[in-house]
């Protein structure tokens, strides 16, 4: 595509190949979805803070109205939260974010027109819309939606007799989470080769924007990854529909025997964290690589450790595959492959300090500029660090049996990923709302929206750690069945109190981001007084995204503050002066 | 976008689809490994000649894509060099469902009462790989009306070069799995 053509309302709003129209369909979707996701937590916070209690609140779901009424019971809260985790992982964190920023950033970034195959692009986010169609329609069944966790493991999901969630809702599952990843493996290689060959002339893989860097080693991580979640389905679908045994042995469901006989169902342990623990890290990377050049941007310096930033994306990304078993220390694994494991784990922990420490490096000294999206990316780093340092002690298989499956488990992951990740998002969203849309959002709203997160999110979390360490498994519908955990419930309502909260402060965030499309202040050419290529697109939207010829490249990304320079930032385009050195 | 510059997207897409495709079966491959290490009832199966005989085939069908490209450079015509490749393919499949017919008379199963967790896997690898194969053979069958046509040239055969390297693919992908099954 190399020059902007009239379209019609199909193919720009709906069947659009434009890379900057499939982002906001992405990220349009994924808003959805988070809500979704969101409200499903609050309504199964609300009964956990009423143990011995049902939540009435369950019925205001539409899906209520289609099942029989009478509250959230112990089968609905499972559901409740299985597709709350699903949701979230894959919808919002991965398809959410990844493919509104990959989508939006590549091409801008790197000076070209558009993806490789605009078509491929745009059969990517239809993927994953008939995904969301097809989850989302597993909540309006009898038997209700899959159950059985987000990991959906056997023999939960291998037996349609089961659980009622094993039923139509599994099946359900399975199917729309091949279409995503059918639709996830597609954008991946759309992403790859369009980053490996569409530079435009001058951007070496040197100057790349962090971004685009974290972008494209998402993407391979997907590729190589989500084809194990495929095996890893398939098989358990033979299992499910055709009678096979890879997960199933010696199993007795309500006195019939079944012939399952030699599987196991550690196995599906094996094949999903092959793809889960760097699923951690598609959901991660994308965030680290907005909040480098959002904190580079507003701190106007050179991000720190450029080099060392590329080099820990890298290292992050090659151990995130040999790390899965940390996640099964409790499966009856050799003690000497648990330590192997344990090692493997805590090697990420350099990497990982090498970019926060980047990070606080880029921030030391630098003339500060505390926008929403700079708030909300330090909070990224806040969030890593914290829940980095509990992950520390899960990955230990010495300290993790010890808290195995309790609320200290939910707390580090909603840490360290969940809300590093969404608070990456929204620092892309607000940082990179006036290109996607023309217009600023809000700063003031942008404020509170990221002090009530901030607040309530730690509020939720923090104290979980502390649940966890006092034994309280999570996944329990109730807990008032057991008199150790009464002093817990104090410390549960105090959660569900800010979970609601922290619900109601993003009801400002969608105000503010809806109202902003249509009535914000008009944005100028650039308005960050940014150095890469995106801002030096025009304002108003062309397919093809620079009307002449395409911008040549004469720098790296990160010229902020440079001795010597006009103004503290230099674009991309700008040609070096005469004895001028390259960072 | 220029020619020269789509046709290496082209095939990189290709390329990074195979690797794709590659850690799908080694997630099977590791699979199996960790089930016969672990499983107490593991049935041990003999290979159909079949196999032997499709793993020719498939061989063959490989070596003479290599044919192709020095044809088109004399500028002779290619069809019966794509067509016996599509035969060949063909040849393949039916094999491949003659090995299975041979695997049940041994009562090896792919499910149900009598079935073992060894055959299961069997039939999996051996059906996902027929699987991949179809879309070759897809490709083999728009391959050899083009070239009937006369459309490709040595300047202009990108849609057969694709077809050609996925068949290479398949071809070793299979060699693999066969000495996988039978050796280890």
């Amino acid at each position: 595509m190399s020059e902007h053509h009239k379209e019609n309302f199909i193919t720009k709003y709906i069947f659009s190949m434009d890379h900057k129209m499939i982002a906001k369909q992405f990220l349009l979707t994924g808003m959805f979805m988070a809500v979704v996701g969101m409200l499903m937590s609050a309504i199964f916070r609300v009964q956990l803070a009423n143990p011995g209690e049902t939540s009435v609140l369950y019925n205001l779901l539409p899906s209520a109205w289609l099942n029989d009424a009478g509250g959230l019971n112990p089968d609905k809260y499972l559901a409740l939260v299985t597709m709350h985790g699903t949701i979230l992982v894959f919808w919002v964190l991965t398809a959410g974010l990844s493919g509104t920023f990959a989508n939006f950033l590549i091409p801008l970034q790197i000076g070209a027109r558009d993806m490789a195959s605009g078509f491929l692009n745009m059969l990517s986010y239809w993927f994953f819309f008939i995904a969301t169609v097809v989850l989302m329609s597993s909540l309006f069944v009898e038997s209700g939606p899959a159950s059985g966790g987000w990991t959906i493991y056997p023999p939960l999901s291998a037996l349609p007799q089961a659980i009622p969630g094993s039923g139509t809702g599994m099946t359900l599952w399975l199917i729309s989470i091949t279409l995503f990843v059918v639709g996830s493996l597609l954008g991946g290689l759309n992403y790859i080769v369009t980053i490996l060959n569409l530079r435009t002339i001058g951007m070496t893989m040197k100057r790349l924007p962090l971004t685009v860097w974290a972008l494209l080693i998402t993407a391979i991580l997907g590729v190589l990854s989500f084809p194990v979640l495929l095996s890893c389905g398939l098989l358990l679908v033979f299992d499910r529909s055709f009678g096979t045994s890879f997960y199933l042995s010696d199993i007795i469901i309500n006195g019939e025997v079944l012939h399952n006989e030699g599987g196991s169902p550690i196995l599906f342990e094996h094949l999903f964290w092959f793809l889960g623990h760097p699923e951690v890290y598609i959901i991660l990377l994308p965030a680290l690589g907005i909040v480098s050049e959002v904190i580079a941007v507003n701190s106007r310096k050179p991000i720190f450790g450029y080099k060392a930033m590329v080099g820990a994306l890298l290292l992050i990304a090659f151990l995130s595959f040999i790390v899965w078993g940390h996640h099964m220390f409790m499966t009856g694994m050799n003690p000497f492959l648990g330590s192997v494991f344990t090692f493997t784990t805590l090697l990420i922990a350099i990497p990982s300090a090498v970019k926060v420490f980047n990070y606080l490096a880029t921030l030391w000294r630098g003339n500060i500029r505390f926008t929403p999206a700079m708030l909300f990316a330090i909070g990224t780093v806040s969030a890593f660090i914290t829940g980095g340092l509990t992950g520390i002690i899960l990955g230990d298989s010495a300290l993790d049996i010890n808290v195995h499956d309790t609320y200290f488990v939910v707390g580090h992951f909603h840490i360290v990923m969940g809300l590093s990740a969404i608070y990456g998002m929204f620092a892309g969203v607000y940082h990179w709302f006036p290109k996607m849309y023309g217009r600023m959002m809000n700063k003031n709203l942008g404020y509170i929206h990221f002090w009530g997160t901030f607040i309530c999110a730690y509020g939720v979390f923090f104290p979980m750690h502390f649940l966890g360490l006092a034994g309280l498994p999570r996944r329990y519908y109730s807990n008032s069945a057991f008199p150790m955990f009464d002093g817990l419930s104090d410390i549960n309502a105090l959660i569900t109190f800010f979970a609601l909260a922290g619900a109601v402060v993003q009801v400002i965030f969608l105000f503010n981001f809806f109202y902003s499309i249509f009535k914000g202040t008009k944005a100028t050419q650039n308005p960050w007084k940014s150095n890469t290529l995106e801002w030096t697109t025009p304002i108003e939207r062309i397919h093809g995204n620079w009307p002449g010829d395409l911008p040549v490249v004469k720098r790296w990304a990160y010229d902020y503050s440079k001795p010597g320079a006009n103004e503290d930032f230099i674009l991309q385009t700008e040609p070096l002066k005469e004895g001028e050195v390259e960072h | 976008m220029d020619i020269a510059l789509r046709n290496i997207v082209k095939k990189q897409l290709l390329w990074i689809s195979l690797a794709a495709i590659s850690m799908f079966f080694a997630s099977m491959l590791s699979a199996f490994i960790v089930e016969k290490a672990d499983v107490g009832n593991w049935k041990e199966f003999i290979l159909p000649n079949y196999f032997v005989l499709s793993t020719g085939v498939i061989i063959l069908s490989s070596l003479v894509l290599f044919f192709i490209k020095p044809q088109l450079k004399k500028e002779k015509s290619i069809f019966g060099l794509v067509f016996t490749v599509l035969i060949l393919g063909i040849l393949f499949s039916y094999f491949q469902i003659k090995g299975w017919q041979q695997l049940t008379n041994q009562g090896i199963y792919l499910t149900g009462v009598g079935s073992n967790i060894s055959g299961s896997f069997l039939y999996i690898l051996t059906l996902t790989h027929l699987l991949h194969l179809v879309g070759g053979i897809v490709g083999l069958c728009i391959s050899t009306i083009k070239s009937k046509q006369n459309l490709y040239s040595i300047n202009n055969y990108l849609g057969l070069e694709l077809t050609a390297i996925y068949w290479h693919f398949l071809t070793v992908l299979w060699v693999v799995l066969f000495a996988f099954l039978k050796f280890y």
